[in-house]
């Protein structure tokens, strides 16, 4: 059986190497500083996908991402290691959603890609931690949905099995296809680029990037549909203006704080007994331990 | 986020060189691949962009994963189970990774499946790999065996063999035995023939490297009561036939990841690869011109991850309230290992390039006459690159160890324990200078092109070269280096005794690649605009001036009546 699988990623500044000039004299993220990447767990997620593709030839793995035009990077990315194609869903409307907008947006983006039978997405993002968007999404479409899945076991008969890893150990579910899985980063890593595949579709491009390119490299994308990726508007999949972006977004930021951890006071104890049981008692006074 | 090929700009200095248009022109027959596969390039800057996506695809892998299995790789090694070899987990990990990567048949035609990459990009994955694990390097790069099927192999071979290297099945060169070591017309292996023409291997095979891979080339004697090379022919063995046992893996003192296997042909099922009696004379030495090439770029690699080990130690351990790479004494070593490490690699990458282009041309004279000046241009190059090859695996590999040796000499007591890297980069690196033949043989390989006056040619064409106002001063230098070096083969040429020529080859061969590393120094950094390789090419000056100046006074006060004393009394 091929399915019809769809890969919900994020392009995100990578937060995992912060320095100094990681964040904007306001407190929000001075995203020219990082380097935007693939968020990880959508990798993990991209690599579940891929394996399901491997076990059922013929099926197609669509990722699709929300963002700015240049979040096709990652739409590239997932093509060489092995998805077919992607869209970046852009609008200018779109801008400042909080994970409620963020979600009808993607659902009319997959109602819209249609006729599918999977959605993997990675469990959180690593800008936000929110791990919202994926259950959002299953709810706005009606569909089940099966989070911190570490492994796809199965799929056949219409069913999904999926591994979960849970706090204090793993669970194995059957749901209903079409569903919604988030994948955990404890799932395995995601496949390396291929060399060949990275030649075949460097030139993968949406509208607005194919317009940067010359005659001659237009001319390439045009000889070949694979190399035509998707960029659609909040229009084209139908959003109500009402619940995208930030008209659509409830959660209002009312000040972000920088926390630095500094050692400003500290206790100098000296080597003795008492002193240590005092420590002790005042520990367990405040909560810190017990 | 370690990426070995963008964290080292000399790479792309490297892979920028003006004669890769050459290269890639001729490689990809002007282009005319992208008509066939969508992903053949359609230009020159279309492959070399290729090349870099690619080649950042290795360094990400090797940053991210190879590197980081290195350590249980070493600790767990592999091992037999029932005849067959089991990798360590982490080797078995960067193999499926480099699988999964496309990594594999790099080299060969898009028809078969290959990325039909030039050399010179190839060689570059293999100084990469080899800084991320040097035995993983070895299991890696037996991939290039695979251009010796395709030089020599026929079509049936062509299309049963390398499109399953490029799939990722992996490659051994049967040559050792017991008693055939650098000796390789002694080797033993029986192959016959049945009444129905199949032939059939039956003997044993010694230090064979990946010696359990899915495809061998293997050293056979083919003729019966033959006793020299001329007996031995070149077979494929397809281990899906079955009929070789591992019978035993060596401890070795490093790469431990790589399997070095002994190997039991019975009665194995084999195919003769090209001609009988041409697999040692022709063959082989094919292969071992490759492989050699392969080394040297192995070897860069371990000078790489030694010189960096160093310098980060250096920078990071304090010793009288500061870093010690503040001390003369210290960062003398740290620029010397940083000198030869640049050196080295400027040779393996000039030595690639011209292996690029004589084996384009051989490859197009596959499919067409060549012009008359394409001809002698794939002379001129095969004769570069044959010149080349043993300096760059001789002194490269030389270099790499003493790099290694420095690598712990910085870490100090530290490094003689086992908690840091430099260890296993000196164990690693020993071998290089002893596998696919020694440093004494690529001597031996390399005296020719001295006594012949093929180094002084070349040496004089480097010195038509330009070099930035800066490193004038080095030309001028090296050019003086030149003319004691020409002095000084006048001197051997003239006495004409080969007992004591190859007395004396070893400091005449260096003397050679000391002149040709110091000129490819300056004419990169100039060409490259680059400050560390500048700096570099100071270092390495002051260093083989005075090595050049030593060799000379050696040869010239010594009789060759002298011999006799460096004989062991009766």
């Amino acid at each position: 059986m091929s399915l019809n699988i769809i890969v919900l990623a994020k392009q995100v500044p990578d937060t995992r190497n912060v320095g100094k000039d990681a964040m904007k004299e306001d407190g929000t993220i001075n995203r020219a500083a990082l380097p935007a990447i693939f968020n990880p767990e959508d990798l993990n997620a991209l690599e579940q996908a891929l394996r399901l593709k491997d076990a059922h030839p013929g099926s197609k793995v669509t990722l699709l991402t929300m963002g700015l035009p240049r979040a096709a990077e990652i739409i590239r990315e997932a093509i060489f290691r092995g998805a077919d194609t992607g869209i970046v869903l852009t609008d200018r409307a779109l801008g400042g959603a909080d994970t409620l907008a963020t979600s009808y947006s993607l659902a009319q983006a997959v109602k819209k890609i249609g006729n599918y039978d999977v959605i993997i997405g990675g469990r959180q993002a690593i800008d936000g931690d929110t791990a919202q968007v994926g259950p959002q999404i299953a709810e706005k479409l009606g569909l089940p949905q099966v989070t911190y899945a570490e492994e796809i076991l199965d799929v056949a008969n219409g069913k999904i099995t999926v591994k979960r890893r849970l706090e204090n150990g793993v669970e194995t579910v059957v749901a209903p296809l079409p569903c919604v899985v988030t994948v955990n980063g404890s799932a395995p890593e995601c496949r390396p680029r291929n060399a060949r595949r990275l030649m075949q579709y460097k030139r993968a491009v949406t509208p607005s990037e194919k317009a940067q390119l010359s005659a001659e490299e237009q001319a390439i994308v045009d000889a070949r549909p694979d190399l035509s990726l998707g960029e659609w508007s909040a229009a084209y999949v139908e959003a109500d203006p009402e619940q995208i972006g930030l008209p659509g977004s409830p959660t209002k930021v009312k000040s972000i704080e920088n926390v630095v951890f500094t050692a400003k006071e500290s206790l100098r104890l000296d080597d003795n007994d008492e002193q240590i049981e005092d420590l002790i008692k005042d520990l367990i006074a405040n909560h810190t331990i017990g | 986020m370690a990426n070995f090929y963008t964290d080292n700009p000399d790479l792309k200095l490297h892979l920028s060189h003006p004669l890769m248009e050459k290269i890639v022109a001729l490689k990809e027959r002007n282009y005319s691949d992208a008509e066939k596969f969508d992903y053949a390039p359609i230009n020159y800057a279309d492959a070399m962009d290729n090349y870099d996506k690619v080649l950042e695809i290795v360094g990400d892998l090797c940053g991210e994963l190879i590197a980081g299995n290195a350590e249980s790789v070493d600790h767990q090694g592999p091992h037999v189970e029932n005849n067959r070899v089991v990798y360590a987990d982490g080797t078995q990990q960067n193999l499926d990774a480099c699988r999964k990567a496309g990594l594999m048949g790099m080299s060969m035609p898009r028809r078969f499946g290959g990325l039909n990459f030039p050399i010179t990009p190839y060689i570059m994955a293999a100084d990469i790999v080899s800084r991320a694990d040097t035995g993983f390097e070895n299991l890696w790069g037996l991939q290039d065996c695979a251009e010796t099927l395709y030089e020599f192999g026929n079509e049936e071979q062509h299309s049963k063999f390398i499109p399953r290297v490029c799939q990722g099945e992996t490659m051994s060169m049967d040559l050792t035995e017991p008693d055939a070591g650098s000796d390789l017309q002694s080797v033993m292996l029986k192959a016959t023939q049945d009444a129905d023409g199949t032939w059939r291997l039956n003997g044993v095979k010694r230090f064979i490297t990946n010696g359990d891979a899915d495809i061998h080339l293997v050293l056979a004697r083919s003729e019966e009561g033959s006793k020299d090379a001329r007996g031995l022919s070149m077979f494929i063995y397809d281990k899906r036939d079955g009929g070789v046992d591992v019978r035993r893996i060596e401890n070795k003192l490093g790469i431990k990841g790589s399997p070095t296997c002994e190997l039991v042909y019975k009665n194995a099922k084999a195919e003769l690869c090209g001609s009988r009696k041409m697999g040692l004379i022709k063959y082989v030495m094919a292969l071992m011109n490759g492989a050699r090439l392969g080394i040297a770029a192995q070897s860069v690699g371990v000078s790489e991850i030694a010189y960096r080990e160093a310098l980060q130690y250096a920078k990071e351990r304090m010793q009288f309230g500061k870093a010690i790479i503040e001390f003369p004494a210290v960062y003398e070593i740290l620029a010397t290992m940083k000198a030869k490490l640049d050196a080295s690699r400027c040779l393996l990458y000039e030595t690639a390039r011209f292996v690029d282009v004589y084996k384009a041309l051989e490859d197009i004279s596959r499919e067409r006459k060549l012009e008359p000046e394409e001809r002698d241009e794939m002379k001129k190059y095969n004769k570069l690159a044959n010149a080349l090859t043993p300096l760059a695996k001789g002194l490269g590999s030389e270099y790499c160890n003493q790099n290694a040796y420095d690598c712990i000499q910085i870490h100090g007591g530290s490094g003689f324990m086992k908690d840091y890297a430099c260890e296993r980069i000196y164990r690693d690196a020993r071998i290089t200078s002893i596998y696919e033949g020694t440093t004494q043989l690529q001597v031996v390989a390399a005296i020719g092109h001295v006594t012949t006056g093929a180094y002084s040619a070349l040496i004089d064409s480097y010195n038509e070269l330009p070099v930035s106002d800066e490193l004038m001063p080095l030309k001028k230098r090296i050019l003086a280096m030149a003319e004691k070096y020409n002095e000084t083969v006048a001197i051997v040429n003239e006495i004409n005794d080969p007992e004591y020529t190859s007395f004396v080859a070893r400091r005449l061969v260096e003397m050679a690649g000391f002149i040709i590393m110091s000129y490819l120094l300056i004419t990169d950094a100039t060409r490259g605009n680059s400050e560390s390789m500048a700096k570099s090419a100071h270092v390495y000056v002051n260093m083989v001036e005075a090595d050049i100046a030593k060799h000379a006074e050696f040869i010239k006060s010594f009789k060759p009546a002298e011999i006799a004393d460096y004989k062991p009394a009766e």
